[in-house]
């Protein structure tokens, strides 16, 4: 492990980001004649911070909001109401301190590239996130161009560099292929090198080896790691599955149906789960041990969608430890239960 | 759970035996040697994994179980005895009445597995009827409702359609469809890959319960060895169209023989035990219109020698377990580790 990943050392660095109170609705049923009859709570309330240079990882089931979470941090998508703010450089209005936060809701149109070129995204499937019918070069030089960053021979030059700092050696004979030539961890190694290219010092990585093998997988996990190391960036990963959020991330939050539900040290969490949801989501990953005995999770029903749902605990119909104190009241605020590990349970 | 649905004599013998099964596939570029000497038994109420990365043949293999092969697939040798016949000596008419009969599939639940203009309970009657299990309507229609209802469905759902269902209840459906002829084996592909661990484990725990009590031969075909790992009691790990290593599974995890297999488990981000180094396996698989010469891992082997480079490995064994190396690994071994996420 890196000197620098130990666990509980990330509190005394300068916040990158902090999120408080993000939401984000999704109208259902509006069309022109008509307003919106009902909503999806996507993401709801949601607050965390993450430091420059730690990872936090959101795990949770497939349409929990955790992609909700990543697109409305690289301003993808715009929130509902609550508020992200940044400490990037390039972005304080004219005349203030370059370390002041700014809130995203306030990055002017004329912003938004100083914007991305802090703030970047990796998505899930390196098939469909890459235009066929351009090269390598053109890929990844294209945000290059963009920001306006070297000249077009310089590009050349940047664009071999960080194609050797992804591990596709010799450049030269990477640099005029096109996407289908590569195999899915060269192209996800292509994905990264155009996130990268920029020098962001954020970047949301959206399942990034869910679609690949194995073995392609830990070359991934691994120069990910190094990269965010050596640059110095933060990474907020999105992911399924707490095996690799366990490897990827300083911290992880635990979300259902929208709501941040536990959140802590990775670690900690991984060894001592409080939220009953959280106990359930580990105690159903399988265990690559023949002889361990995994008990089945305790938890009731299935995953619902989070159509105006009521106020009360979202895991409430699921949950093994719900009492009448649960049914009526509001859903439970994240409390610090240890030192950096907090959850929203009224039970635990 | 009704138990009356499957009632086939017990055999002592295997159920399902493959022997030197090789299968090329004729491409423009070349012929791909998609599965090579391939042998393997299954007797009744055992459960087989295959694992191996995408590309080493693991579906071909399931393909050719099913008799389920391209155009431009060749069967170059090797037999398949399944209830003691053998299935590629069969005609394509005959074969019908092997498939789903003897032998059925789980296919990996998206939305594809399922016709999505008719409902779930019609294309399980089609099954039915089409391979002359039931004959009569009521008869056919009870016999949905009680598979339904072995696999954890509501048989009141037999008349929606497949997007009403979730992603669960789609697999469930696609089980109970594979279930349906009484099969003495049922090849599961990537039976829960796409779906959130929760409703994996719900759907692995049934599937075990419902092979163990209908005492069915299963193959599990899956790139995720803690799944292979839970459910089977014996493991086939394939690289490169090959079987490198085959044994009891508790065994194989416990000790790998073959480097690759050692590399597999290493490479695997456990939740449990405590955080170690991932194992990193550099490389790509070989190209199997021109395999390597010798052993077909050695370019990604830290291993290698010069002998494997020139020669194919002998089979290496302890107890029921072999694999086909140059330089099996020592039981205490431990895992190499050079490039390893921290």
């Amino acid at each position: 492990m890196n000197p620098g990943h130990s666990l509980g050392q990330a509190s005394n660095r300068e916040t990158l980001v902090s999120v408080s109170g993000l939401t984000r609705l999704f109208p259902l049923g509006k069309s022109i004649f008509r307003r919106a009859n009902s909503f999806i709570h996507a993401v709801d309330n949601v607050s965390f911070s993450l430091e420059r240079g730690s990872s936090l990882g959101l795990v949770g089931e497939s349409g929990c909001g955790k992609t909700t979470v990543g697109k409305l941090l690289v301003k993808l998508l715009d929130p509902t109401s609550g508020e992200v703010l940044f400490r990037l450089p390039g972005l304080a209005a004219r005349g203030g301190n370059s370390v002041d936060p700014v809130p995203t809701a306030a990055i002017k149109a004329g912003q938004m590239r100083a914007f991305r070129r802090q703030a970047q995204m990796i998505f899930q499937d390196p098939y469909e996130s890459m235009n066929p019918r351009r090269t390598i070069y053109d890929t990844i030089a294209e945000p290059l161009a963009v920001q306006g960053i070297g000249t077009v021979m310089d590009r050349v030059d940047l664009v071999s560099e960080i194609l050797m700092q992804v591990g596709l050696t010799p450049p030269a004979t990477f640099l005029f292929r096109h996407p289908h030539e590569l195999s899915g961890g060269q192209r996800q190694r292509v994905a990264i090198a155009r996130a990268l290219v920029v020098g962001p010092s954020f970047v949301v990585a959206d399942e990034p080896t869910s679609m690949l093998d194995v073995s392609s997988r830990t070359g991934i996990m691994n120069l990910m790691q190094r990269l965010g190391d050596n640059l110095s960036i933060s990474y907020l990963y999105i992911t399924h599955d707490l095996g690799v959020a366990r490897y990827m991330c300083h911290r992880i939050a635990v979300m259902y149906l929208g709501k941040i539900v536990e959140m802590g040290a990775t670690e900690e969490l991984l060894r001592n789960p409080l939220h009953p949801y959280t106990r359930a989501l580990l105690s159903a990953v399988p265990v690559p041990d023949p002889q361990y005995r995994r008990q089945p999770p305790d938890i009731r029903g299935d995953l619902t969608v989070p159509i105006d749902p009521p106020d009360r605990c979202r895991f409430y119909d699921r949950c093994p430890l719900a009492t009448q104190h649960c049914r009526d009241n509001p859903h439970p605020p994240a409390v610090e239960k240890f030192p950096g590990h907090w959850a929203a349970c009224y039970e635990v | 759970m009704d138990t009356t649905l499957i009632v086939r004599h017990r055999a002592a013998k295997p159920v399902l035996e493959v022997s030197d099964l090789c299968l090329r596939y004729l491409t423009r570029a070349g012929e791909v040697k998609a599965v090579q000497d391939v042998s393997f038994q299954l007797a009744r109420g055992q459960a087989m994994g295959l694992v191996g990365e995408s590309g080493c043949g693991k579906t071909s293999v399931a393909n050719c179980l099913m008799r389920l092969l391209p155009d431009n697939a060749r069967l170059v040798g090797g037999q398949v005895v399944l209830d003691g016949q053998d299935i590629l000596a069969l005609s394509e008419d005959e074969i019908r009445q092997y498939r789903w009969n003897h032998i059925a599939m789980v296919f990996q639940a998206a939305m594809n597995a399922l016709d999505p203009v008719y409902r779930v309970g019609r294309q399980l009657l089609e099954a039915i009827e089409a391979h002359g299990v039931e004959t009569n309507q009521a008869q056919a229609r009870e016999r949905v409702s009680r598979l339904f209802h072995m696999v954890g469905l509501d048989p009141e759902l037999m008349e929606r359609y497949p997007h009403e269902f979730s992603g669960g209840m789609r697999q469930r459906a696609v089980i109970a469809m594979a279930l349906s002829c009484d099969p003495s084996v049922i090849i599961a592909d990537e039976p829960t890959t796409a779906l959130d661990v929760i409703v994996q484990d719900r759907i692995l725990r049934e599937l075990k319960a419902i092979q163990q009590q209908l005492d069915m031969a299963i193959i599990y075909i899956s790139h995720d060895i803690a799944v292979v790992a839970e459910v089977t009691d014996r493991i086939g790990v394939m690289y490169a169209g090959r079987l490198v290593e085959y044994g009891n599974t508790a065994e194989v995890f416990g000790a790998p023989l073959h480097p690759y297999t050692a590399a597999l488990l290493g490479s695997f981000p456990s939740i449990t035990g405590e955080k170690r180094a991932l194992v990193n396996l550099s490389g790509e698989p070989p190209n199997l219109i021109d395999p390597p010469p010798g052993c077909p891992f050695h370019p990604r082997c830290h291993h290698a020698t010069d002998r494997c480079r020139e020669e194919f490995p002998p089979r290496a064994r302890r107890g029921s377990q072999w694999a086909d190396c140059w330089h099996p690994l020592e039981v205490s071994a431990p895992v190499a580790a050079p490039e390893g996420v921290a």
